[in-house]
């Protein structure tokens, strides 16, 4: 629509319109100094990387090294499996800290202050070495084991990872709920709708909008935050990157390859992040933000009178 | 035309008796602050009750204890003979379960200050939404009396839009439609018009007269007077949690007793 607009504003003025305004900008000198001063800045920094005693080389050429791709794709699994424990576990949570029971509430509160009041790092080892405490687990008929072969390292992974998480979303799914107009309940109750019928159908539908995007983070923060179970002996993509640069004699080179991976991975959690936001915001905006691909073909549409627009 | 001869046959046999609200004594408090001090009131089948008065005098509170969205701390409230919230055994009082309040909530329409719309639904969704997950209606059957509903309402060609997109006046007659697809025996509008622009009150107005005329039964809090002096059949005036006066909304409205109703009167009209 702006599109149109600003194509004819740019090009000519109808003759009976009023004349437009010809003016000579202001000049930011400032802002010529500021950019060549960053620039300097950038420059000095690549070149120093590229002084530096670093075999760059050797990014490519592990860049699709068996054990790399398998570290990626058990960063994945371990990103997805521990957000849906996070998840889950948030929701119910969530749910708890609401309930009119106080026993339950104090329950999620203090579960929540515990696993956000300590770092993920010691919760991870808290539960490498819980063999300490219990010797056995023994869950009567069903299982029983050492502690220590029954807790692998994906199963350490995962729980650490994942309780850590639903203290977290809890957070939010609580926020969330909240933030649904009371109003909003009352007119679902007026029209005879169950509580729980008014919570699925009413409710959490609006809260998602406020619950997607800080999840969305999470799941990014989760991705990186994987990378700190190498401490427990689980083999994802820091890991294998860490073992190849033992191997291999180029220990920095390879971390930079896992880096690069890891802002692939996330560059396109965010991207897909996007369209997700944009699915929940229906009906809350008149009219929907465009995508990235509508708003790139606007810009080479509208190129020649972007400088009339600015 | 066939929905007023439905609504008159069906209006006609409890006609004769039955309140399809009556107030005895109601008392309602927010916590130390007591709103309601003892409401005595019967609303006839088929009737356009108006509620008045100053703000902070009740007449909200006092609609949304009848369809029980707040708990009546004294006194009894009766919805066509049944009492509301419990249920009397003998002379014991039980509270009623979440599903048998919300199971005497559908027969009840309320329409909202605030129109209260869901706004990830569009506006037939708003309207289909009660029947199809309350009483289990058949998508389709429900769509179409959406249909005949909203363009009751002058809202037919609105139908796709999203709350959002429509205007004050708009959404809140699409909430009206939304409260009637239950087929309410009793509708309770909560100051429906003091949201809206003064242009788009007329509107709102035009489809409560029709309702009326239809022989709905209507609880109506309100500052319009001239909706009340037409349209009404009983009109109460409230201030401070109790009934000042109450009568033919003509003699009130022309010739107020009390002299807390004429000052009021004084000032609205």
């Amino acid at each position: 629509m702006t599109v149109d607009i600003d194509k004819t504003a740019g090009r000519e003025t109808p003759p009976d319109g009023p004349r437009a305004i010809r003016a000579i900008p202001v000049r930011h000198y400032g802002r010529y100094v500021s950019a060549v001063i960053a620039i300097a800045v950038l420059v000095a920094i690549v070149y120093a990387f590229g002084q530096g005693k670093i075999n760059w080389q050797a990014v490519p050429d592990y860049f699709f090294d068996d054990r790399i791709l398998t570290g990626v794709s058990k960063t994945l699994l371990l990103t997805a499996l521990s957000m849906v424990i996070g998840i889950v576990g948030g929701i119910v949570l969530a749910v708890m800290r609401l309930s009119k029971n106080p026993v339950t509430s104090s329950i999620a509160w203090f579960y929540i202050w515990f696993f956000r009041g300590t770092p993920v790092l010691v919760q991870l080892f808290v539960w490498f070495n819980l063999g300490l405490v219990f010797e056995y687990i023994n869950l009567g008929p069903i299982y029983k084991d050492y502690w220590s072969s029954f807790m692998t390292p994906l199963l350490t992974a995962l729980l650490g990872l994942g309780l850590n998480e639903a203290a977290y979303m809890a957070e939010i799914c609580r926020a969330g709920l909240l933030a649904v107009d009371e109003g909003q309940t009352e007119a679902a109750h007026a029209l005879g709708m169950s509580h729980s019928k008014t919570l699925r159908r009413i409710v959490i539908p609006q809260a998602m909008r406020v619950i997607v995007p800080p999840t969305g983070n999470e799941v990014i923060n989760m991705l990186k935050t994987t990378s700190l179970v190498a401490a427990v002996q689980f083999q994802e993509l820091f890991r294998f990157a860490q073992d190849i640069g033992q191997t291999s004699g180029s220990p920095v080179e390879m971390y930079f390859c896992a880096a690069a991976w890891y802002l692939i991975m996330t560059s396109i959690l965010s991207v897909g992040q996007y369209y997700v936001e944009r699915y929940y915001a229906r009906g809350s905006s008149r009219q929907l933000p465009p995508t990235p691909l509508q708003k790139v073909k606007a810009h080479l549409t509208s190129f020649s009178s972007r400088k009339v627009a600015a | 035309m066939t929905e007023k001869t439905v609504k008159k046959t069906t209006a006609e046999p409890s006609d004769a008796g039955v309140p399809m609200v009556k107030a005895e004594g109601v008392h309602k408090s927010f916590g130390p602050v007591e709103v309601l001090k003892g409401i005595d009131l019967e609303v006839k089948p088929g009737e356009v009750f108006c509620l008045i008065g100053p703000s902070g005098s009740g007449k909200s509170t006092f609609l949304r204890c009848i369809n029980h969205l707040e708990k009546i701390n004294a006194g009894r409230l009766y919805v066509d003979g049944e009492l509301v919230g419990y249920r009397q055994q003998g002379d014991k009082l039980y509270e009623l379960r979440d599903r048998e309040v919300a199971q005497k909530r559908r027969d009840i329409g309320m329409v909202f200050q605030r129109f209260n719309l869901f706004p990830h639904m569009t506006a037939a969704e708003n309207v289909i939404e009660a029947p199809v997950q309350v009483k289990g209606v058949a998508k389709s059957q429900a769509r179409e009396r959406a249909m005949q509903l909203l363009e009751r309402v002058g809202l037919a060609d609105k139908a796709g839009n999203y709350p959002s997109q429509l205007s004050g006046g708009q959404q809140q007659r699409v909430a009206i439609a939304r409260a009637l697809a239950m087929d309410p025996k009793l509708m309770l509008f909560d100051e429906p018009t003091s949201a809206l622009d003064p242009e788009l009150v007329g509107d709102v107005l035009d489809v409560m007269r029709d309702l009326a005329e239809s022989g709905m039964t209507m609880v109506v809090v309100t500052h319009e007077m001239g909706f009340a002096r037409e349209v009404g059949d009983s009109l109460v005036f409230m201030d401070g949690g109790v009934v000042v006066e109450s009568g033919h909304p003509r003699d009130v409205l022309t010739n107020p007793q009390h002299e807390r109703t004429q000052s009021f009167l004084s000032k609205v009209l």
